[in-house]
């Protein structure tokens, strides 16, 4: 018997030869859970990585988005941000579960992701500098930890805390898209400018919304002389 | 967080590091600081009348509260309030001050930015209230007691039937001593109104009540009923994102969850629905409620269906118990009427309904009295309610416990604007609807269990225009449970003397 690692309950999983001879990592979410939550598959905007099959056909142009189309067009924009990719929708339940993780403080349920995050983004992070979205001294207090270092403890591999967040602004989440954007001064700013140079960065976090937070990231990798700058989130 | 031991005065004692401003002070997580005395209690001191209010019968972290961590050192440090550990290590795990936890699963261990550890351990049963981890201290308080107003009249002159008044009888003996007594009343017998008189009682002698409840809804039901009967009384509600958790209270109207904020509150602990509280009777209730009681207090159970435990303790005397085997407006529990409704399963996989249910439901809509219809898992809901939909043109919806509109959809039904309410076993308690029907479609599935049929059963007839409102089980072959639950109603019955 295993217990669920996000919701406690007990559950049985399916027996199979693969996991008898261990070739097969056991599940951490039951069922119920992993049932809730929908990966990213099959047709993604080429840039920011969105789900095209859970995203209105009209805002879509080829292979790429409006916002991220709009992003492109901006000159102080173009080609900061090479491309992100997601793991899963950020749909009703994953809501839920990344506020458990960041507002209840529950660092465990990271782990749930962890089996996901490493098969998946192993390949791309291999030759590349593994930088978690910073948080600000404050926010990093209050809660405890830094879920995006979190995120990237899942891939074993060195992780670079090269960004600082200087202001201690108003959480993301409680801005409009319009405010977001509208900021002027980058809130980051690289910690160690010579490890960035010359180098292929891939910045974590958590959820990619509006995508500003990783692009204000991304700019002052890039100015701090990054090669090149992606970003692997959690949620889209 | 990381707290310095110094002296100050003389006396060695203990501050979080963001207010000390010495570098040569070594810096610990709080849970390992080395034993201090307590500050002796400064007569002189001016302390906060607001935080004794918060603080008083509780057990708090720096995060829950509005005060400063300058506030709060500066209280600790005159002697009104106290620190003390929220995780601590036992023989083989850990334990959690709050919430009593000791299942190793349930705690994990991180690395926290606040005390600087690699594997701050943390308790993950009540995270939902905020983390408690090794090095968070929980804050409670230990100056003068908050004083409560020293009339509290009972302002109802409503009628209690013999059986209430009975049972009101013995709650009001037990007020004052230490005990124990679980009332067994069957669902609308008039439970509220029995527990009046000793809380008038309580009240008055300057004891504090809680009333503890596993669900929301019957917080927000009971507390304003309890407001208007006891005008002159200091009361409040809580649950999660209720706004009077900082109100002055001798009365607390309380979700179970709550009361994990609570410590060495209260005199009188009325435990509600006690057979429905997570997890039962025996582990987690047990330790909640005695945390948060004092440690002289008298408990009193409510319950239509207690479990097994319950039950025999009472009936070897271990338990003092009363029943009040008749409703409120003295007519007979509605008794369960089996009928058989063939391969439920298959039949809807198929796409059909039983024969016996069909003719039932179109019968039901035709007579355009409500009906709740009760099922064994969301998937069939939803298998069952397109195919009703496609047989009547009445008003029908469903609701399951993760239904955003879940709320609401009660309150249609209510009003009539739904006729047939689909539903899992989530509406078994606590909806009371007038001229109601009930009916459960696969009763012999296993989560229909007796205490479920039971309080199922008693949905309908609640309204004394209406006492006799059908329940029916459909079912594939009767189960042990069904047997027991029609029993059960049956045996109340008697023993009321109906």
């Amino acid at each position: 018997m295993s217990y669920c690692l996000y919701c406690h309950e007990p559950y049985s999983e399916a027996w199979s030869w693969e996991a008898l001879i261990g070739l097969k990592q056991s599940p951490l979410l039951c069922q119920d859970c992993e049932g809730k939550l929908v990966r990213i598959k099959g047709e993604i905007c080429r840039i920011c990585g969105r789900d095209f099959s859970v995203f209105p056909e009209q805002y879509r142009q080829d292979d790429c988005c409006f916002d991220c189309i709009r992003w492109e067009e901006n000159d102080t924009w173009t080609g900061i941000l090479q491309q992100n990719r997601s793991l899963y929708v950020y749909n009703d339940y994953m809501k839920e579960m990344i506020a458990k993780l960041k507002y209840r403080g529950d660092a465990e349920v990271v782990k749930a992701f962890y089996p996901v995050v490493s098969s998946e983004f192993k390949r791309i992070s291999r030759d590349a500098l593994l930088v978690p979205i910073s948080l600000s001294e404050e926010r990093h207090y209050e809660r405890g930890f830094n879920q995006a270092e979190l995120l990237a403890g899942g891939l074993k591999k060195q992780v670079e805390s090269l960004l600082k967040r200087k202001t201690h602004e108003e959480k993301q989440s409680k801005k409009t898209r319009v405010e977001r954007l509208s900021q002027k001064e980058n809130p980051f700013e690289v910690v160690d400018s010579l490890k960035v140079k010359g180098q292929e960065v891939i910045l974590v976090d958590d959820v990619y919304t509006t995508g500003s937070t990783l692009r204000y990231a991304a700019k002052v990798l890039i100015e701090a002389g990054a090669k090149e700058v992606s970003s692997i989130t959690l949620a889209r | 967080m990381r707290f310095v031991s110094l002296f100050l005065n003389n006396r060695l004692t203990i501050a979080p590091e963001t207010l000390v401003n010495d570098s040569s002070l070594k810096a610990v997580p709080f849970f390992e600081l080395p034993m201090v005395e307590q500050p002796p209690l400064n007569q002189t001191f001016r302390y906060d009348e607001k935080l004794q209010q918060i603080l008083y019968g509780k057990q708090l972290l720096f995060d829950e509260l509005s005060f400063t961590v300058d506030q709060i050192q500066l209280h600790y440090e005159n002697g009104y309030v106290k620190y003390s550990i929220g995780i601590s290590k036992t023989s083989n795990g850990y334990v959690c001050s709050r919430c009593g936890n000791e299942k190793s699963r349930l705690f994990a261990v991180f690395s926290c930015f606040r005390c600087k550890s690699d594997s701050c351990a943390y308790c993950r049963n009540c995270i939902m209230m905020g983390r408690v981890s090794e090095c968070t201290p929980m804050i409670s308080w230990c100056g003068p007691k908050v004083r409560w107003p020293l009339e509290n009249n009972l302002l109802w002159n409503g009628e209690l039937s013999s059986g209430q008044q009975l049972a009101s009888q013995k709650f009001v003996e037990g007020i004052g001593s230490e005990g124990e007594l679980l009332i067994w009343a069957v669902c609308g017998a008039g439970k509220t109104e029995v527990l009046f008189k000793g809380i008038e009682k309580a009240l008055n002698l300057g004891l504090r009540v809680c009333i503890a409840t596993p669900r929301t809804d019957v917080v927000l039901e009971l507390a304003p009923r309890l407001k208007a009967v006891f005008p002159n009384s200091m009361v409040a509600s809580y649950y999660g994102g209720s706004e009077e958790r900082e109100t002055k209270a001798q009365l607390v109207i309380s979700t179970t969850h709550q009361m994990y904020r609570f410590k060495q509150a209260f005199n009188i602990m009325i435990v509600d629905e006690v057979d429905a509280f997570p997890y039962s009777y025996d582990q987690t209730l047990q330790h909640s409620v005695s945390l948060a009681v004092t440690p002289k207090h008298f408990l009193l159970y409510l319950s239509a269906t207690p479990s097994k435990t319950m039950k025999k303790a009472a009936m070897n005397e271990r338990l003092p118990c009363v029943k009040i085997p008749k409703r409120f407006h003295g007519f007979p529990l509605p008794v369960p009427k089996m009928v058989w409704g063939g391969e439920w399963k298959k039949r809807l996989e198929r796409g059909k309904l039983p024969a016996t249910f069909l003719k039932w439901l179109k019968a039901q809509a035709e007579s355009g009295r409500r009906a709740m219809i009760f099922v064994s898992s969301v998937s069939v809901l939803e298998k069952l309610i397109e195919l009703i939909r496609k047989e009547v043109d009445v008003p029908v919806d469903s609701v399951h416990s993760e239904d955003p509109l879940r709320k609401e959809k009660v309150i249609q039904f209510r009003n009539e604007d739904i006729q047939l309410l689909l539903t899992t076993t989530i509406l078994e308690r606590g909806v009371t609807v007038p001229f109601l029907d009930v009916a459960v479609f696969g009763a012999d599935h296993d989560v229909f269990t007796e205490s479920a049929l039971v309080q199922i059963a008693g949905r309908s007839g609640r309204s004394k225009d209406d006492h006799d409102g059908k329940v029916l089980l459909f079912h594939y072959g009767k189960s042990l449970s069904m047997i027991q639950a029609i029993n059960h109603i049956k045996n109340m019955n008697k023993e009321a003397g109906l």
